[in-house]
C-alpha cells in the first residue's frame, strides 16, 4: 500500500472514530441533562444556564445546615454531580443568611438575585419553585380541617392562605381551603413535608412545569400598574373594502367566479 | 521500605486528600471543602480543576471570578511540580487502575493476551472533543460522564450507582487494555500531559550509572517516556510522564531521580 493511501485511511478512520465518538457522547449527555421536575437551591439561574455554569463542586450541598441539598448520583436520573432537593425528604427551610448561595464559586447561584435594593438578604426573592395543591387528595377540601401546609409555610398568609367557604354538604361547617398565591410561594416545600395524607396534596414543581402564562396582549384595566403597560399604544383602526355586490347576488347568480 | 518510598507517599497523599474532603463533609473540617472539581483550601483559597473551566467557558457559562482564580492557581501549581502529577499523586482513579494493574501481574494476563492496540493519542481526541460537545451542546460534557468526577464526588458526597464507574475503569484495566484509562483515554490526563511538558520538576536520566536492567521500563505506566534510559543522560521531557517516581525506587543503580528539569538538556552519548 502506498503512503499516501495509508495516509488518508488512516485519517478517515481517525475521524470516523471520533465522530462515532461524539455522537454517542451528545446522545448520552443530551439525555441525561434533560430533568424537567428538578428542584434547585435558592438563587440558580435558570435551568438551562445553571447547567452549563454548575461545576459541581457541592460547596453548597456543605453549607447547607439541613442537609436539604444532595447532589445527584448516578442512579439518580439526574444531572450527574447537580445539587437538588427533594421537599418531602427534607425540605429548604429559607435560612435568613441563605448559607448555600455565597459559597457558589462559580455563580450558578445567584447571590444578586436574592438581595434587596438595600444589599440585605431577601429570603422572599428565592424562586425554587411554586406549590401545587391537589384538591381532589387534599383532606381540608373535604371540608376536614386540616392546615397543616398553612401553618407550615415560613410566608404564612402570603404564600399560603385559608379560603373560607361554607360547607353545604353540613349546613353548620367551613371549608378552610389552602390556596398558594403563586407569585409569592418560593417553592422551599415546607408544606409538602408537613402535608398529612400518604402522598403529599401540595407538593413543589419547577416554575416550568407548574405555572402558566397569559401573554402581553391581556391587560388588567382596573389595574393602573398593568394599565400603564398599554400608555403609549395608539389606537389604529383599519378599514376593509367591502364587496358592493350583495352577498345573496354573488352566491345566487349565474355569472361565474 | 526504600523500594516503595514514593508509592508510600504517593498513597498518603491520595487518601489524606481524600481524607479531609470527606471530612469536610462529615465533620465540618474546613481545610479543603468540595471535590476535585473546584474547592476551597482554608475557606478562602480557591482551587478548581482548569479542563472543566475550558469546557464550561465553550459552553456559554458567564463565570464567577472565584474559580478563574481556582483554576490559574491550579494551572500555575502543576506547571511546576508535573502536570501529570495530579494524575499519581491525587486522581482517584489511580488507585483504582493500580489496583488492576497490580492483579494484572500477579496474574499474567499480560503474557496470556493478545495485543489489543489502542493509540495513547485517543486521550487527545477525547480531550479536543470534550471541548467542542461543550461548546455545541451547551453543557460541559467531560464533566456530565467524568469517572474522575463521580468517584471523587462519589466518595465525597455519596456514591449512588457510582460504583459501576469504579468496576468497570478496573475491569476494563485488568481485562481489556494494560493502562487503558489513564494512559489512553482520560482526557484530564491529557489536559494535564500539556502542561506537562513546561513542568519544572521532571526524572532525570543518569546514563552513566544505568545498567540497562530495563526494570524502570517494566513497571512505567507510560513507557514511551523513558526512551533515552541507558542511551542518554537527560531530564524526561514528555508530559505523559506523572511523576509517579516508581522508576526511581525500582532503580537499582541510582541512574534516576527527581530534579529540576535541566533546561540545556545534556545529550551526552553513553560511551558503551
Amino acid at each position: 500500500m502506498n503512503e499516501r493511501r495509508k495516509f488518508i485511511l488512516s485519517m478517515a478512520r481517525g475521524i470516523g472514530l471520533a465522530a462515532m465518538g461524539a455522537l454517542a457522547w451528545s446522545a448520552y449527555v443530551g439525555e441525561v441533562r434533560s430533568a424537567p421536575l428538578i428542584l434547585r437551591p435558592p438563587g440558580a439561574l435558570p435551568e438551562s444556564d445553571f447547567l452549563r455554569t454548575c461545576i459541581k463542586c457541592g460547596l453548597c450541598a456543605l453549607a447547607c445546615p439541613y442537609e436539604t441539598l444532595r447532589l445527584a448520583a448516578p442512579g439518580d436520573n439526574n444531572p450527574i454531580g447537580t445539587p437538588y432537593f427533594v421537599p418531602r425528604e427534607i425540605p429548604c427551610y429559607m435560612c435568613e443568611d441563605i448559607p448555600c448561595v455565597p459559597v457558589c464559586p462559580t455563580g450558578a447561584l445567584n447571590e444578586a438575585s436574592l438581595r434587596n435594593e438595600a444589599g440585605a438578604w431577601e429570603i422572599k426573592k428565592m424562586d425554587m419553585g411554586v406549590a401545587v395543591v391537589d384538591v381532589e387528595a387534599c383532606v381540608a377540601f373535604w371540608g376536614i380541617q386540616c392546615d397543616a401546609c398553612y401553618r407550615a409555610c415560613p410566608l404564612m398568609d402570603e404564600a399560603i392562605y385559608l379560603k373560607y367557604e361554607k360547607n353545604e354538604r353540613t349546613g353548620k361547617h367551613a371549608f378552610l381551603k389552602p390556596v398558594v398565591n403563586t407569585n409569592v410561594c418560593t417553592g422551599c416545600g415546607l408544606c409538602e413535608r408537613a402535608c398529612i395524607t400518604e402522598k403529599p396534596a401540595i407538593f413543589v414543581l419547577p416554575n416550568a412545569i407548574a405555572l402558566g402564562k397569559v401573554g402581553d396582549h391581556y391587560i388588567k384595566g382596573w389595574d393602573s400598574g398593568d394599565e400603564a403597560r398599554v400608555a403609549g399604544a395608539k389606537a389604529e383602526t383599519t378599514q376593509t373594502q367591502i364587496n358592493e355586490k350583495s352577498a345573496v347576488d354573488s352566491l345566487n347568480s349565474d355569472e361565474g367566479f | 521500605m526504600k523500594k516503595i518510598r514514593f508509592m508510600i507517599l504517593r498513597r498518603l497523599t491520595q487518601f489524606g486528600l481524600l481524607g479531609l474532603y470527606i471530612g469536610a463533609n462529615v465533620f465540618g473540617w474546613t481545610v479543603l471543602q468540595g471535590n476535585l472539581s473546584s474547592s476551597l483550601l482554608f475557606e478562602t483559597i480557591p482551587l478548581t480543576d482548569p479542563y472543566a473551566i475550558m469546557q464550561m467557558t465553550l459552553a456559554g457559562a458567564v463565570l464567577g471570578f472565584d474559580v478563574l482564580l481556582g483554576a490559574l492557581i491550579i494551572t500555575l501549581f502543576y506547571l511546576i511540580i508535573g502536570g501529570r502529577a495530579f494524575c499519581a499523586w491525587v486522581c482517584p482513579v489511580n488507585l483504582i487502575t493500580d489496583a488492576a494493574n497490580k492483579l494484572r501481574r500477579v496474574l499474567g494476563i499480560s503474557q496470556v493476551q493478545k495485543r489489543v492496540y489502542m493509540s495513547r493519542a485517543i486521550r487527545f481526541w477525547i480531550l479536543g472533543l470534550g471541548l467542542l460537545l461543550s461548546f455545541v451542546m451547551g453543557v460541559a460534557a467531560f464533566e456530565m460522564i467524568s469517572p474522575i468526577s463521580m468517584v471523587h464526588r462519589g466518595t465525597v458526597f455519596g456514591m449512588g450507582l457510582g460504583v459501576g464507574a469504579i468496576i468497570v475503569i478496573f475491569l476494563f484495566d485488568l481485562f481489556v487494555h494494560e493502562n487503558g484509562w489513564c494512559g489512553h483515554l482520560c482526557p484530564l490526563g491529557a489536559f494535564y500531559s500539556l502542561l506537562g511538558r513546561f513542568s519544572l520538576i521532571r526524572v532525570y536520566h543518569d546514563a552513566e550509572a544505568c545498567t540497562a536492567c530495563m526494570k524502570c521500563k517494566e513497571v512505567c505506566p507510560e513507557k514511551e517516556v523513558l526512551h533515552m534510559v541507558a542511551k542518554r543522560s537527560e531530564s524526561v521531557v514528555m508530559g505523559e510522564c506523572t511523576n509517579c517516581g516508581r522508576c526511581i525506587e525500582v532503580c537499582d543503580d541510582d541512574a534516576l531521580g527527581f530534579s529540576l528539569k535541566k533546561f540545556a538538556t545534556q545529550t551526552k552519548e553513553k560511551s558503551l
